[in-house]
């Protein structure tokens, strides 16, 4: 008897093994679904004493079978859900995994390939295949490892060298509630060539419902030389949504890598983003925030992966817990031996609005390079009661005193965020989380007198 | 306008108010001063509602309503207004909105209307100028990065803006050079008023300089063990605080 036929096997594992063999497809990407289906099947199913999800609990998805297809597409109203004011975007929209092209854009604009796989063609097609899987790691991941393993629909974005597309893309993943526990899966793949430009908005809604249906994402990026991209992620589901993502991006010379991050708690949402420097003069700049409540759940892991000389990391996340909420933070600094003059700068800064939040903070610096200059930084911290006081003695009611103090601990992210339109959604929903008694978010949400304000003075 | 008795309280079990009597009425200026651990800041934060301030005895009456039952917001909309000697610096809140909350909160506590937005500026910007700080310290943070100047500064724009009835000014003249001075009493000065009232506390009598007391009082191990005139602060500045204590003796 071999080893393997030893092994046993969660109910998780073989169900998914079951609905993933059950599934109906084109062919055309095999080889990523076998290598995927092969490093899923030799991931153990996480427990608490594996290392990554240590903080994070999968129980959920041992009590109940998810990994059945979802079989409810129909909305209404489904704009409503992800519209942003004044964001002049493409948009491509996809409902429970399946692409809706009748709120979707065609986009047409020379140099650009941009298209769910579904109604591409066959360059296209041909296209997505030679990237599909190889940025994505599936060591780390069983979910990414079970994603590969089902690539059949996804977006396809590609820019051709020198071409800065016009527009950005908003890709929109909305779920909503089934007749049964299912999965959907999505996949984006974003091509820049060498000193071509984009902006990509991910966007993560749900029907506000009870969700029983786990979304497994995942985003493959290479940014070619000279090449930059500005990524938006934004995650506003419903509280009880089940999500696990993963980012992954090559950096090639001198390309650039701006990423914004945007989660709202929920039963589980997991995120992870591994970026690696490739080659030499890469810059990332991620900056996220996470604001759990109630008896929400979020994990955040990122991996920089410092391989090439002369690269630089800025890395910040804030975080505020509320109530009962759980958030994790898990940020590694890998400096490989080459990767010399590299500068990398984590920051984790937490904000605990009651003593039952709770946040695992763990910052990581592996350094096998001599000529380097890393930092990082973690802080937890309660609302400053002289701030609080200061407020008060102005005649501020304490609960308005908080709700102000606690959105400033967020702001200035906020703040950097350079698409107006996307800000200015964001503020109020955001402001939200803290109260949704409109007379106590007036202030910090007045456009005139705000910090944000540009046009007051 | 405001009546102490007896006031008596504590700091994380330590006495340090011990049977403090003041009255202050309408349009005077009481200047308290004292040696350092006198009691002199927590008097302040007593009067305004600070957490952590027990008061264990003795009684207050502002306008007639004992205050010390009162949150800090609701003494501060009843028109009391401490000035501090450590503004805190709020990163993330814009000075003007933190400005226009505290306006909106005492005008809705007088029945009157929330302001609205261009009005409030212009005002704002009104009061800027008149304590001589730039306008761009309205879209800045609260209090951030600013200098000790322009914090005190910053404070005196507050008192200018919400009106109060009894100013408390916690050794506003700390850290500040001659110039800001005389641009803070300026501006105390020209809230003077037969229905203001204000209470200076200070370890100087340099400020009294600037903004002339009716009445100077030294405030020695939590109780006031002097009071007098103006001159009485002159006499201080000669003598030092030994004096009083060894008279007391």
């Amino acid at each position: 008897m071999t080893k393997a036929s030893n092994k046993i096997v969660s109910p998780f594992t073989q169900n998914a093994l079951d609905f993933v063999n059950s599934l109906e497809v084109s062919g055309d990407f095999n080889e990523v679904r076998e290598s995927g289906l092969a490093a899923f099947e030799s991931l153990p199913f996480p427990t608490r004493k594996t290392e990554d999800w240590k903080y994070t609990s999968l129980h959920a998805l041992t009590t109940q079978d998810y990994n059945q297809a979802a079989n409810n597409f129909d909305l209404d109203n489904a704009s409503e859900l992800y519209e942003v004011d004044g964001l002049d975007a493409y948009q491509l929209v996809f409902i429970n995994g399946v692409f809706v092209s009748e709120l979707s854009d065609e986009i047409s604009e020379p140099g650009v390939s941009a298209t769910p796989l579904s109604v591409a063609n066959d360059a296209q097609r041909e296209l997505f295949k030679q990237y599909v899987g190889n940025i994505a790691e599936t060591r780390r991941n069983l979910f990414t490892a079970l994603n590969n393993a089902t690539v059949e629909e996804g977006v396809l974005l590609h820019v051709e060298k020198n071409v800065q597309l016009k527009k950005p893309i908003q890709v929109v993943n909305i779920t909503s509630a089934q007749g049964q526990p299912s999965s959907a899966f999505a996949r984006c793949l974003v091509v820049l060539e060498q000193q071509a430009e984009a902006t990509l908005i991910e966007q993560f809604v749900s029907t506000s419902e009870p969700q029983n249906i786990l979304l497994n994402q995942v985003t493959e990026i290479q940014i070619g030389d000279g090449a930059k991209l500005n990524h938006y992620r934004l995650h506003t589901e419903d509280e009880s949504s089940l999500h696990f993502g993963g980012v992954y991006v090559d950096l090639n010379r001198d390309s650039q890598f701006e990423s914004y991050q945007v989660a709202l708690g929920g039963k589980i949402k997991r995120l992870d983003v591994l970026v690696s420097h490739n080659q030499a003069g890469s810059h990332c700049e991620m900056k996220g925030v996470y604001l759990p409540k109630n008896d929400q759940h979020v994990d955040i892991h990122s991996y920089i992966e410092h391989i090439a000389a002369n690269c630089t990391t800025n890395e910040t996340y804030r975080g505020i817990m509320a109530d009962q909420a759980k958030a994790v933070f898990n940020g590694r600094i890998h400096i490989h031996p080459d990767a010399q003059k590299t500068l990398a700068n984590l920051s984790n800064k937490n904000l605990l609005l009651s003593n039952k939040a709770q946040i695992n903070s763990k910052p990581e610096l592996e350094i096998y390079a001599d000529d380097v200059r890393c930092a990082h930084g973690v802080t937890v911290a309660q609302l400053d009661d002289k701030a609080r006081f200061y407020l008060q003695s102005r005649g501020i009611s304490r609960q308005e005193a908080e709700i102000m103090l606690s959105f400033a601990f967020i702001n200035e992210l906020l703040e950097s965020i350079p698409l107006d339109a996307l800000r200015q959604k964001l503020r109020p929903l955001l402001a939200q989380q803290f109260s949704t008694n409109k007379t106590l978010t007036q202030h910090i949400l007045d456009e005139e007198n705000g910090v944000h304000s540009e046009g007051a003075l | 306008m405001l009546s102490i008795k007896n006031l008596q309280a504590k700091v994380e079990e330590k006495d340090i108010l011990k049977g403090l009597s003041l009255d202050v009425k309408p349009g005077e200026v009481h200047a308290i001063m004292g040696p350092n651990g006198a009691g002199k800041s927590t008097l302040g934060n007593v009067l305004s509602g600070r957490d952590g301030y027990t008061v264990t005895g003795g009684e207050v009456s502002f306008l007639g309503k004992n205050i010390l039952d009162m949150e800090a917001e609701e003494r501060a909309r009843e028109g009391l207004f401490l000035a501090f000697q450590y503004p805190v610096e709020i990163p993330g809140v814009s000075n003007l909105e933190f400005l226009k909350a505290s306006v909106d909160a005492a005008r809705l506590h007088r029945g009157e209307e929330a302001m609205d937005s261009m009005t409030f500026l212009k005002l704002a910007r009104e009061k800027c100028k008149a304590v001589n700080l730039d306008q761009n310290f309205l879209k800045r943070g609260v209090n951030e990065g600013f200098s000790g100047g322009e914090k005190k500064r910053n404070e005196i724009m507050q008192m200018m803006l919400l009106q109060p009835k009894l100013c408390i000014l916690d050794e506003t003249d700390s850290g500040l050079d001659i110039d800001a001075l005389q641009v803070v009493a300026e501006g105390v000065n020209s809230q003077r008023d037969p229905n203001r009232s204000f209470i200076i506390v200070t370890h100087y009598q340099r400020l009294l300089d600037y903004i002339v007391p009716d009445f100077v009082h030294v405030l020695a191990d939590g109780k006031i063990v002097k009071s007098g005139g103006k001159e009485l602060a002159l006499e201080l500045e000669e003598k030092g605080y030994g004096w009083i204590e060894n008279e007391e003796a």
